[in-house]
């Protein structure tokens, strides 16, 4: 081809393909969309539309002016929001849930933290074998724990109650706890601690002021976890907890007479509370993070 | 810090010894110290607990007690008895918790990769996102599947619809079938999977990915050869947390299910509660617990990833 | 403003650091092996060697971070050995700065101080901030300054306590070129303003002879050579410190006879040279003899082997023949040209010429003769290993035309 003919041929191939302001030919611009930029997204409001479907029937049916049995739809009311102790027993299974939560979860939370530091810092023998105790409850069947738990309290001649509940959660925390505030030690930079008594801090104050502080997240989400495993654990407190409700088990024996609309407006309270809580939480740290 | 920084910084393992020496030396009752309260608390209520199972599973009746009364024996039958009457209860348990596992795999990675990757440009995005996947793990677990229940019923809008579509044949039910048990326990399992394989997935270089492209990879090929083996331990953890789980509930089975769709777990909770045959519940609760054991160190060794722990 | 701290400080705010034959092993490993060194008070001692040379384990047993297998520390006279990091008048800034994230800058400053029940800390912390030139930072956090920032930071939480000895650990490693030179210029600075002893451990070998009085080249836990930089560069004794610091072309050679002070010895591939015995370590026998590339003169041959029109720098008294080969590289490095010449049985020696705005030019290919002066050369024991010290130099070459560190693509040393 003559220097000519290439000349002209890109000169025809500039006309047929419009450039924009920068002079950039279209098809450099907008690529042809794939398959997958469409899909994944579809998918993802699909998966989340799945998601949502038993909250919004929770949450729809907390309206429901359906009697004592609230299966199906009678009429929209505020009354069950408006009275949600209404039904015998509802608020004391949550209070009852409330306060097993936070017990355990302080407890919890203590123990599994000194565990995840000796772990993560300190080499020792059968460090092997302890890491493997951890491991077990959070392996095992939560019909095996509180099966074996309760035949215990039952051989001590323990009758099952509200401590027995409390006893167990802290149990099946306490490995939950470890494994997340591992992590956080693990990533802690063990030079901070040296550097604390590089400048005349006993061990003691390296632990309040620099260890402690630094380790606050991941013990605050250890914490979080916690309480929510404890909250809604059923088949363990179903085990252990003899005449005692909590939530979870109030609203599980009531599923075969009918679950009072109350609570419902428990479950969707929580929901909405802790959706508050856990965005508030995130828009808080998005912003330091920017500043 | 400059990549060169980083080079020195890892200088030698020697360095790393000398740190946990440091942290070690010189006091070492500290880490017994630690571990001490968490430890006795689990020995005691966790161990004893599991021992105790043990000696119970060889329990023999009382002659001529009544309900509920047994003694110290050595009675193997047990075991075999268990297994003999409920090995069909075992299979369903490990049919429906791989199942239920597998799905949860199928929704939730596509699930964790979109969030992870794609939504990697906004953050804003993807909070919402990561927030919209454990919401529902804000309604109590009991009250979730419940509402399943309600949703799939005969009357329900749900089913309504797919008879009138034909997708469900007339006389079909979903309720009370072993379609809507493990659907159950693949929905309250979804977060399990779908978090550790997110963390996994957020961690991605996608520089990794730009240099498959560079070496002449496809998309497919991208992911198959180098995004998910990297993915591999949020995948491996993930069908852990579900796995475990689904096999031994007993709660979906309960709500959802039927007589013929009823789990393990169901057979021990009605041994213990109403039959109260407690050798023999104790007995499938260790057969459970060892035979979940023995698969979980299985697939955790060939995944390689024992530091999963 | 002189402190006073337990230990024997002394007038100039600094005091005397003695390692006694000091030895640290981990396990079978042995990471420092009967040292014994003294930093007299008030100086700045650099401890310079490659990676794992045991210079930062030394680092941390006279910062109380490790304890020693055997021997002592004494600080200001005071046996210190027992005592651990948080008892000891020395402070440290860390290779990675270990600021704390949890705190202001202020508050780390401030924190050594606040320990100690100082009652002013405040006050001498934001003093100190002024120090660094960074005042006006006191109210951020570390994880929102640059690198050259923290680094600074680090350097006041540390000056604040008034320490008798400041250990520095590699300090400016994360640092870029030009920022690295800043500081090293204001460390000496500070040092010379305040009088504390200052002990910096670094493998850059550049910043250690620019920044310390004295310097000791350590190898596998043991101390090479120590001395001013000046005394180390020109008259090496091992050739592991011939190849570390700096570059150095060394041959194998036999003497041949001494006379006058001065030791004749034979090259490989012919030749002699004649260099004064005191720069040797050994007067008979087999010997190696080194010299630096830059004293190295470079002479074109014309084809038929006579001398060109004249030697590249004019360089006269350059009285050893160390051979004529052919050059098979040619580097422009600014303000020198490095090249690489091919000496039959001598191997490849390095020289660098000063770039003199010379109109001679020499390319690959051509032949040259190289010669140097007498007392340029040094001789090292007869069983030096010629390779030590090679493939974990420290920063490259011609340190005027060093860039990157650990980066630099040094021509091939003699062998």
């Amino acid at each position: 081809m003559s220097a000519g003919q290439v000349l002209a041929g890109a000169e025809t191939a500039e006309a047929v393909t419009p450039s924009d302001q920068h002079g950039r030919p279209a098809a450099a611009r907008a690529r042809r969309p794939r398959l997958g930029d469409v899909l994944l997204p579809l998918y993802a409001l699909l998966a989340m539309v799945y998601l949502m479907v038993p909250i919004a029937y929770t949450v729809a049916f907390s309206f429901n002016d359906g009697g004592r049995s609230n299966l199906s739809w009678r009429g929209f009311t505020l009354d069950n929001w408006k009275n949600p102790c209404g039904a015998p027993g509802v608020c004391g299974a949550v209070v009852n849930s409330l306060t097993i939560g936070v017990m355990a979860t302080i407890v919890a939370t203590a123990l599994g933290t000194l565990i995840a530091i000796a772990i993560v810092r300190y080499r020792f023998k059968a460090r092997g074998a302890i890491n493997l105790l951890i491991f077990l409850p959070m392996a095992t069947p939560e019909v095996v724990l509180g099966a074996s738990l309760l035949s215990q309290f039952l051989n001590l001649r323990i009758n099952p109650g509200f401590w027995t509940i409390v006893v167990a959660h802290i149990m099946f925390c306490l490995s939950f706890v470890v494994v997340t505030v591992k992590a956080r030690v693990a990533s802690l930079d063990p030079k901070l601690e040296e550097a604390a008594g590089d400048l005349y801090a006993s061990p003691m104050q390296t632990f309040w002021r620099v260890t402690l502080p630094l380790l606050a997240p991941g013990i605050l989400a250890a914490a979080l976890l916690s309480f929510a495993l404890s909250f809604d654990d059923f088949i363990i407190t179903n085990f252990n907890s003899g005449s005692v409700d909590t939530f979870p088990k109030f609203v599980y024996v009531a599923a075969a007479r009918g679950i009072p609309a109350q609570a419902n407006v428990i479950g969707s309270a929580m929901f909405l509370g802790i959706l508050a809580v856990v965005v508030l939480g995130r828009a808080l740290s998005a912003r330091g993070s920017r500043s | 810090m400059s990549a060169l920084a980083g080079l020195q910084g890892s200088a030698s393992a020697q360095d790393v010894q000398e740190q946990r020496d440091a942290a070690g030396g010189g006091r070492r009752w500290l880490p017994y110290l630690l571990l001490a309260p968490g430890l006795v608390w689990l020995a005691i209520f966790f161990l004893a607990p599991i021992v105790l199972l043990a000696t119970t599973s060889l329990q023999s009746p009382v002659p001529d007690g009544g309900v509920g009364a047994y003694q110290p024996a050595f009675q193997v039958s047990n075991y075999t008895e268990a297994i003999a009457d409920y090995w069909p209860w075992f299979a369903r348990s490990l049919t429906y918790g791989l199942v239920a596992t597998a799905l949860a795999l199928v929704i939730g990675y596509p699930l964790a990769y979109v969030i992870a990757v794609r939504a990697r440009a906004r953050p804003l995005l993807q909070q919402l996102l990561l927030v919209a996947v454990i919401a529902p793990f804000f309604v109590s677990f009991v009250l979730r599947t419940i509402a399943w229940r309600q949703v799939l019923a005969d009357e329900s809008l749900v089913v309504q619809s797919l008879k009138a579509l034909s997708v469900l044949p007339e006389g079909a039910r979903l309720t009370a079938t072993p379609v809507a048990v493990i659907a159950g326990l693949t929905y309250n399992f979804i977060p399990f999977m779908t978090l550790p394989i997110y963390a996994s997935l957020e961690r991605l270089d996608q520089r990794l990915l730009e240099a498959g492209g560079d070496l002449y990879a496809g998309p497919l090929t991208t992911f198959t050869h180098i995004t998910f083996p990297l993915s591999l331990p949020g995948v491996v953890a993930g069908t852990l947390l579900t796995f475990i789980p689904a096999t031994g509930d007993y709660v979906n089975a309960a709500i959802l299910g039927g007589p013929s769709s009823s789990m393990i777990g169901n057979v021990i909770e009605s041994r213990f509660f109403r039959v109260v045959d407690y050798p023999t519940a104790a007995a499938l609760s260790f057969m459970l617990m060892a035979g979940i054991l023995v698969l979980v160190m299985l697939y955790v060794r060939r995944a390689g990833t024992e530091e999963l722990l | 403003m002189a402190a006073r701290l337990e230990g024997g400080v002394g007038a100039d705010g600094g005091a005397d650091l003695h390692l006694e034959r000091v030895s640290k092993t981990f396990g079978p490993a042995v990471a420092v092996d009967d040292l014994t060194l003294t930093v007299p008070s008030g100086s700045f001692f650099a401890l310079l060697g490659p990676s794992g040379c045991g210079k930062t384990t030394t680092l941390r047993m006279v910062a109380g971070l490790e304890a020693p297998t055997a021997g002592r520390v004494l600080i200001g006279g005071r046996d210190v050995t027992a005592t651990r990091s948080h008892q000891r008048p020395v402070n440290t800034v860390f290779q990675s700065y270990a600021l704390f994230p949890h705190m202001d800058v202020l508050a780390n400053v401030a924190f050594g101080l606040k320990r100690r029940g100082k009652k002013d800390a405040v006050r001498s912390a934001r003093e100190a901030l002024e120090l660094v030139e960074l005042g006006h930072l006191a109210g951020r956090r570390p994880g929102q300054l640059s690198g050259g920032q923290q680094q600074r930071v680090a350097l006041a939480r540390a000056l604040v306590n008034r320490p008798a000895v400041l250990l520095l650990d590699e300090p400016l490693g994360a640092l870029d070129l030009k920022l690295r030179r800043q500081m090293q210029g204001e460390l000496t600075r500070i040092q010379d303003d305040v009088g504390i002893t200052f002990l910096h451990v670094t493998h850059d070998q550049e910043e250690a002879m620019t920044m310390a009085d004295e310097v000791a080249v350590m190898n596998a836990g043991q101390v090479e050579q120590m001395g001013p930089p000046e005394e180390l560069y020109d008259l090496p004794r091992t050739s592991f410190v011939a190849n570390f610091l700096g570059q150095s072309n060394l041959l194998q050679g036999e003497v041949v006879g001494e006379r006058g002070g001065a030791l004749e010895v034979s090259l490989p591939g012919g030749g002699r040279a004649v260099l004064p015995s005191a720069r040797a370590a050994a007067t008979s026998g087999s010997v190696v003899v080194g010299v630096r590339p830059e004293k190295v003169h470079l002479i074109p041959q014309a084809v038929d082997g006579s001398d060109g029109s004249r030697d590249l720098d004019e360089g006269h008294g350059a009285a050893n023949d160390l051979g004529t080969g052919r050059v098979v590289d040619v580097a422009f490095a600014g303000v020198s040209t490095q090249y690489v010449v091919d000496v039959p049985g001598a191997g490849r020696l390095s020289v660098f010429a000063q770039n003199l705005g010379s109109s001679v030019r020499v390319r690959r290919g051509d032949q040259v003769r190289l010669a140097c002066a007498p007392d340029h050369m040094f001789g090292l024991a007869g069983d030096a290993d010629l390779s030590a010290g090679l493939g974990t130099s420290g920063t490259g070459g011609d340190a005027a035309a060093s860039s990157s560190p650990a980066a630099s693509d040094e021509p091939v040393r003699a062998g």
